[in-house]
């Protein structure tokens, strides 16, 4: 149905307001990418010297990949544990009650709307207590930790929509709960756990307040980044910065479209 | 329909993670606001002198206001920012409102880091900012204010919290049954009155969610005050940060997060009520 | 017209002017005109997409006419903005503001017309009382009842006294009882306001019953605009007659004053040549129970099914040559075999194939 005739008409203003309010959402972004392929440096203006030599650069940046691959151990681990813990802790919440539930539930979204300081530096202290220290594993607790409410959201709603009676068909038909759940609930969720299991990686490889307060000396992508702005800006970081870039927006794509598509399925 | 077996499994292992991993954690933070620092070694004696330190010391109480100063300006921009633009898009995006969504959505999940170092670039005495302004001939020598004050650390947190402001908004402004417009209009309201009258009241709680969301996470923000901030521009989680680095001293360093987490939730606690009072479903 | 003629009491209060609506590449409305006369109970009937609700949405503002005009009281309407004609709506939903309560629900079109504020608690306590909900005041819209919910809406409408008020099958949401309630209420409602109600049902007995004119819509075209007598004793057309109430349609052909449709032969108006017939059932009688008089028709049928409702039964006839027919006869007890019916030529109307 389409709206009112006056609505209809878009308002000028709005529109224009609406196109600054984008503008000023992409533009410093759209920055960043064209000074990557700037000779003369991240500022100045206009960028006048179109060159490749700062991907060139990046690509043999040993320290960076060596980086990079510390997030990618980082971000499978957290993935994993996000994912299982969520996937038990969304049928807990939809299925089971027991005391402190609602506690619980708090508890698990407290990383998620918590500054990032807090989480991180109350992980250190417990690190510190239990012997463990700084470094990758505590880094990998961390994260998993933080994002396991990011799974637990994304997989409850995949629950909600789950037809209830497929489930009492199966066991009606003579299926034990545990066959059950492997052969319809694990099914049906796929679409929730794979959108999830994306956010989550994506979130974890893009990850620096928490991480700050537990890396070691083994560096992940976003804490090398960091190091090196108090360094000397170049560039590169553009450069890699440009990279990052491109890969969240295709894996969020992704995950987007799987939501909607888990949506429709629902209908 | 689910066995006590199939419950408890469910429900120990992550209640048991959470339990390790979160509430021990953030339970030592905890503890660790009530102990004492001397000449560098943490000492456990139970005391309040962490928070008292806290209250009466103007210094910290001075960057604490500059603090809330800043996440209330970041607030107030994002929604100035991120309403109208929701309102476009549900009520005039039309055939392409499916895309533009995705548009605003995209670059909320883009890394803090990444969006952050943009600004860092482009608002430097060196960065894009005044290049382009010496281009147009608009000034002549590099404007130094803008980087490395708590101007810039509003614009990057704005530039970063719209989209997170936007989308609980978009939800709430999707779910208004389209027929409460023309039943407005019908009745004799014009488009601006329908919006004051019907409109906003109807969207509240997801204002509300967003606001908090922007002014929560503004609140203790460490990362924009380094990257963009400058001495003029901390804000109080940084003070936090050099009291468990540099400054060592966890004790207060803790208390000041605890009274941090104590406003966080009492925010989200208030405004929880607040949105459950606007919801009228 | 001039200002004055349209304004006077004899006037239409609302004209459409051949109008029609295009949505895309569909034509939902085609060429349509029709006058709304002051104080009447019109009712759109149709078929869900026969455009009886666009039509209804166009007159309210939410939509515009591809093209066409629409007049109101002698001034243009359609160019208006719906916030600005002096129409109201009740809608299929309700669409009661969850935000406010019922008082302030009934209050709001008096507010935004910027009523004078010592007039609005009055009125809205008398629109309450008008549809009996005045002790819900205070009440949330959610709380409410689908019927309580509809006499609010219908409040919240009337309060502003507009010149007309649409309303979207208001009951149809409703079961049968309430809406039967609600039938005869908004009958009296409408015989004491005055106002002139546009009613737009899908639901022909619905129709019947509430109406002063009908207009059947039929994909876009306006089939027939007459009062329920008329319409049901005189349908234009095949498609008027069967969907209002019920019918035998007897296709023939007419020579000299004679029709002949299968094996019924009766005396007629209609022209030679080619011809549609509509007779109602209740005109078709048991031979040995009519009167003899000599002006009615006859034929024999066998009787196959017998439906039993009471003071009457529908009996369904087999005819020689194959066709059912349907006659409403007084409750008979069991029959069975072929017998003898009568019928009066005057019952079969001719109509439009």
């Amino acid at each position: 149905m389409s709206g009112t005739p006056s609505a209809s008409r878009r308002p000028l203003f709005l529109t224009g307001y609406s196109i600054v309010v984008f503008a000023f959402i992409y533009l410093p972004i759209l920055v960043l990418v064209i000074y990557s392929f700037n000779r003369d440096g991240v500022g100045g203006f206009p960028p006048q010297h179109f060159t490749l030599d700062w991907y060139r650069q990046l690509a043999a940046d040993s320290a960076l990949w060596n980086a990079v691959v510390n997030s990618l151990y980082v971000a499978s681990g957290a993935v994993v544990v996000s994912l299982t813990l969520g996937l038990l802790a969304a049928l807990a919440l939809d299925r089971a009650d027991f005391p402190g539930k609602a506690l619980f539930r708090r508890l698990v979204l407290l990383p998620l709307i918590l500054p990032g300081i807090i989480t991180g530096l109350s992980l250190l202290m417990f690190a510190v207590a239990v012997g463990l220290g700084r470094g990758l594993t505590a880094v990998f607790f961390g994260h998993g930790t933080a994002l396991i409410s990011v799974a637990t959201t994304e997989i409850f709603a995949g629950l909600q929509k789950l037809d209830r009676r497929q489930e009492e068909a199966s066991l009606d038909l003579g299926a034990t709960p545990w066959r059950t759940f492997w052969h319809v609930t694990l099914p049906n969720l796929r679409l929730s756990l794979i959108a999830a299991g994306l956010l989550i990686f994506t979130l974890s490889m893009d990850e620096i307040a928490v991480t700050f307060f537990l890396i070691g000396s083994d560096n992940t992508l976003p804490q090398e980044i960091w190091g090196r702005l108090r360094r000397g800006i170049t560039p590169e970081i553009n450069a890699i910065s440009t990279l990052i870039l491109l890969v969240s927006i295709v894996l969020i794509t992704i995950w987007y479209h799987l939501r909607s598509r888990s949506e429709r399925h629902a209908h | 329909m689910y066995s006590r077996l199939y419950k408890l499994a469910v429900s120990l292992p992550p209640l048991f993670w959470v339990v390790l991993f979160l509430l021990v954690p953030y339970s030592l933070m905890f503890a660790h606001s009530f102990w004492l620092t001397q000449d560098g070694v943490i000492l456990h004696n139970w005391s309040l002198h962490q928070y008292s330190q806290l209250f009466l010391n103007s210094l910290y109480a001075g960057v604490f206001f500059r603090t809330m100063r800043i996440a209330a300006s970041v607030t107030i921009l994002s929604l100035l920012l991120g309403y109208p633009l929701a309102y476009f898009l549900s009520f005039h995006a039309g055939p392409r409102k499916e895309l533009l969504y995705q548009l605003v959505i995209v670059p909320l999940w883009v890394s803090y880091l990444v969006r952050g170092y943009a600004w860092k670039t482009i608002l430097g005495t060196d960065g894009v900012l005044n290049g382009f302004l010496q281009y147009l001939h608009v000034t002549h020598e590099p404007v130094s204010a803008l980087l490395y004050s708590p101007f810039a650390v509003v614009l990057m947190l704005t530039h970063i919290y719209t989209p997170f402001v936007f989308l609980p908004i978009y939800a709430a402004l999707e779910h208004i049954p389209r027929p409460l417009l023309e039943a407005s209009h019908d009745l004799g309201a014009n488009p601006r009155s329908t919006f004051f009258r019907v409109v906003l009241p109807l969207s509240m709680p997801g204002l509300l969610a967003g606001a908090t969301f922007a002014f929560v996470l503004t609140l203790g923000d460490f990362l924009a005050p380094l990257l963009v901030g400058g001495p003029s521009g901390t804000m109080i989680a940084n003070v936090v940060q050099s009291l468990f680095g540099a400054a060592y001293d966890w004790p207060l360093g803790a208390a000041i997060s605890v009274f941090i987490l104590l406003t966080t939730v009492g925010l989200l606690f208030c405004t929880e009520r607040l949105e459950k009072r606007w919801t009228f479903q | 017209m001039s200002a004055a003629a349209s304004t006077s009491p004899r006037a239409p209060l609302l004209e459409v002017r051949a109008v029609s609506k295009r949505f895309g590449e569909k034509e939902v409305l085609k060429t349509l005109s029709l006058d709304i006369a002051r104080g009447e109970f019109l009712t759109l009937l149709g078929e869900s997409g026969s455009g009886k609700t666009t039509l209804l949405r166009l007159i309210a503002g939410f939509e515009q006419p591809t093209s066409g005009e629409i007049w109101m009281s002698g001034a243009r309407l359609d160019t208006l903005p719906p916030y600005e004609r002096r129409v109201n709506t009740v809608f299929q939903q309700y669409a009661l503001f969850p935000h406010l309560d019922v008082s302030e629900n009934v209050a709001y079109g008096l507010r935004a017309n910027n009523a004078p504020k010592s007039e609005i608690p009055t009125r809205v306590e008398q629109a309450l009382a008008m549809v009996r909900m005045a002790e819900y005041a205070q009440a949330k819209p959610t709380k409410l009842s689908g019927g309580q919910q509809q006499r609010v809406a219908l409040a919240r409408a009337l309060v502003n006294r507009p010149q007309l008020l649409l309303l979207d099958e208001p009951l149809s949401a409703l079961d049968a009882n309430l809406r039967k309630e609600m039938q005869g209420e908004l009958k009296s409602l409408q015989r004491e306001v005055g106002i002139t109600f546009l009613f737009v049902t899908h639901d022909q007995e619905e129709a019947m019953a509430l109406s002063d004119r009908i207009a059947l819509l039929k994909d876009g075209n306006l089939e027939q605009v007459a009062s329920p007598r008329e319409i049901y004793a005189h349908p234009a057309t095949a498609y008027t007659a069967q969907f209002i109430g019920q019918t035998n349609l007897l296709r023939g052909s007419v020579r000299a004053g004679i029709a002949e449709c299968g094996p019924l032969r009766f005396r007629t108006n209609a022209p030679d040549g080619v011809a549609c017939f509509s007779l109602r059932p209740e005109a078709i009688s048991l031979a040995a129970n009519a009167p003899a008089i000599s002006s009615v028709e006859t034929f024999r049928a066998t009787i196959r099914q017998q439906f039993f409702s009471g003071s009457t039964e529908l009996l369904e006839l087999l005819c020689s040559d194959g066709q059912i027919l349907r006659a409403r006869v007084e409750a008979q007890g069991p029959l069975s075999g072929e017998q003898e019916f009568v019928f009066s030529a005057a019952a079969a109307v001719s109509v439009k194939p």
